[in-house]
């Protein structure tokens, strides 16, 4: 079944023309790997998925159903869960407040509800663990490693019940063990049926464990093929513009 | 199994100790309480109940405004109209109820007005995207320049039928305790449960954190902006309502330079300008530092012309004291 249909998404900043005509979909259990130069709106693309932006022509279709995201809150609610390029977190806050930042839980006590640390505590943990995070629920993200910060922004997604992940090149700045463990999650999402964009500049992440590439470039998807048939060396070309379409 | 766990345990519970000492907060308690033991002993004016009674009553005014500061930098803003918010809410105080109006009316009006300012800044700041400093400067020049056309820079010192009640609303105690000193200890209490067990503390300390993380995982962070700016404002508000009830009259030179006092206070109790970082506990202990310092240089005999580098000074320490903390954990 398609679980995202992008049609004709664009997306205009001023004057600036960030994202023209994008249309593509992907299937449950499917790994698009989205590739393209700096600038060429691999950002502005998964954002506009996520509700941060809304896009200026187009539509987006969850399930076979329009949806219409107003706000980040909308997005999550129907499934969607993404990890930001620089994985957007608090240094200043704890592990398990990153992991519930925007939607913290709550507990009541008397007439007033409190947030629960304890739970959020208990619940990052388990989630750490079930990465093979070493990563400690109550440390300060000021305090963490690239991988550990990783670990936070992806325990994000596992939150809720997701449909589609999102993530914005989350395997920069890691190490290659790091790299290796995202990769592994990845597949693990895949397996159980969801839906994952993989934004990347490396090239052997994305043919590591993606079904299909994307690549897109100013703005304009110019290949979107199986990755069996295509090759690091034909993605350069697209990307670089030495190729014109494949 | 057990090893790395028990190891992650054990490294999460530092000694209390060692946590205490690693918190601003507590050398500058420390440094105030060490000056008012010296102060007790090198001078026999320093600990008797008058004293004693102004102190508390005079640091509660900036340890109140210092809780709304703190707010607003730990969210990564400045406020520098608090001062110019401060008469403005005792001149409406002042000229309501000169007019006649019980006090009633005139506090409403008066804390309607500072939070008025309060959110006229978070709107400017959050939805017109203009930076703080100057918003806050530009206000600062307006709010003041508003007392001065509405009491025509003439001093009030008629309150009208409940003039016995706005004095005792500000200059009175209760239980022996200045009622200043009891409206900081509520405010205190609240904001230091709102700090850490709410939504909207947490948010603050986000926005402070990284803002562009707060927008992108659906934080309200304008609407928390604008909230933030209202509170500080209306903490100058109810600041300013009991100054007037304290001295009696009001003169629109009230709380000139205040937001200096003020930031210095958050400051020196550990609020990072550059954000996400602050204490309720902080901003009291530091405007009570700031305070004892004001008072032993008076009671030592020393010109009051030297608080201002005394308290440049600590300024100057807090922040190295921050950095150097920094630069070990790194290690
Ligand atoms: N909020 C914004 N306002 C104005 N222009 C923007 C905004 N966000 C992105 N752009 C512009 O849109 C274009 C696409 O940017 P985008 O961030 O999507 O690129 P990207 O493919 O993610 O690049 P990178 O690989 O560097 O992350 C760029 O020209 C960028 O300057
Ligand atoms: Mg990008």
């Amino acid at each position: 079944m398609q679980r995202l249909k992008l049609s004709d998404v664009s997306k205009h900043f001023g004057a600036i023309r960030a994202l023209g005509g994008v249309s593509l979909s992907l299937e449950e259990g499917e790994v698009l790997g989205l590739m393209g130069d700096n600038g060429a709106g691999k950002s502005t693309l998964v954002k506009i998925i996520a509700g941060n932006f809304r896009s200026s022509t187009g539509t987006i279709a969850l399930d076979g159903k329009i949806c219409d995201f107003h706000h980040p809150k909308d997005a999550q609610r129907a499934g969607i869960e993404i990890v930001y390029q620089n994985l957007a977190l608090c240094d200043n806050m704890t592990a398990a407040s990153n992991v519930y930042l925007g939607r913290e839980l709550l507990r009541r006590v008397g007439p007033i509800r409190v947030i629960d640390y304890k739970a959020m505590n208990r619940r990052a943990g388990e989630l750490f663990a079930q990465l093979k995070s070493e990563t400690r629920p109550r440390d300060l993200v000021r305090k963490m490693s690239g991988g550990q910060r990783q670990a936070v922004a992806i325990a994000r997604t596992l939150l809720a019940d997701a449909k589609v992940v999102l993530m914005d090149e989350p395997t920069a700045a890691i190490s290659v063990r790091q790299v290796a463990e995202v990769l592994d999650l990845i597949r693990r999402l895949r397996d159980q049926g969801l839906a994952v964009i993989l934004i990347s500049h490396r090239m052997p992440d994305v043919f590591g464990v993606a079904d299909r590439i994307a690549v897109l470039r100013r703005g304009e998807l110019v290949a979107n093929k199986p990755t069996a048939q295509s090759s690091p060396e034909e993605v350069t070309a697209l990307i670089t513009g030495a190729i014109d379409t494949a | 199994m057990t090893t790395l766990e028990q190891v992650i345990e054990g490294s999460q519970h530092r000694s209390y100790l060692a946590r205490l000492a690693s918190q601003q907060v507590f050398w500058v308690f420390l440094a105030a309480v060490l000056a008012c033991l010296a102060l007790s002993m090198m001078t026999d004016t320093f600990a008797t109940e008058r004293n004693l009674f102004n102190v508390t009553r005079n640091f509660a005014f900036v340890a109140i405004i210092a809780i709304g500061m703190t707010t607003v930098i730990a969210s990564g803003g400045i406020d520098l109209s608090v001062g110019a918010s401060v008469v403005l809410s005792a001149v409406v105080v002042g000229a309501t109820m000169e007019a006649g109006y019980p006090i009633s009316i005139a506090v409403l009006l008066a804390l309607g007005a500072a939070l008025l300012v309060g959110l006229v800044n978070g709107l400017l700041i959050a939805f017109v995207g203009m930076p703080p400093f100057v918003v806050t400067l530009g206000m600062l020049s307006f709010a003041r320049s508003m007392a001065l056309v509405l009491s025509n820079n003439k001093m009030i010192y008629e309150f009208g039928p409940d003039h016995e009640v706005l004095l005792w609303l500000g200059g009175g105690a209760t239980f022996g305790l200045p009622h200043p000193l009891i409206a900081l200890a509520i405010l205190a209490l609240i904001m230091s449960f709102v700090y850490r067990w709410t939504r909207w503390g947490q948010h603050v300390f986000a926005i402070g954190g990284n803002e562009n993380a707060a927008v992108l995982t659906g934080i309200p962070v304008r609407g928390m902006k604008v909230s933030v700016y209202m509170f500080s404002a209306f903490t100058a508000g109810v600041a300013g309502i009991l100054m007037i009830g304290w001295l009696g009259s009001v003169t629109t030179n009230l709380g000139t330079a205040m937001e200096l006092t003020v930031i210095a206070a958050a400051v020196i109790g550990g609020a990072n300008l550059a954000g996400g970082e602050g204490t309720v506990a902080g901003a009291v202990i530091g405007a009570l530092l700031i305070e004892v310092i004001r008072n032993s240089l008076i009671l030592l005999g020393i010109s009051t012309f030297w608080q201002g580098a005394f308290i440049g000074c600590f300024i100057v320490l807090a922040v190295a004291f921050e950095r150097i903390r920094r630069f070990r954990s790194r290690e």
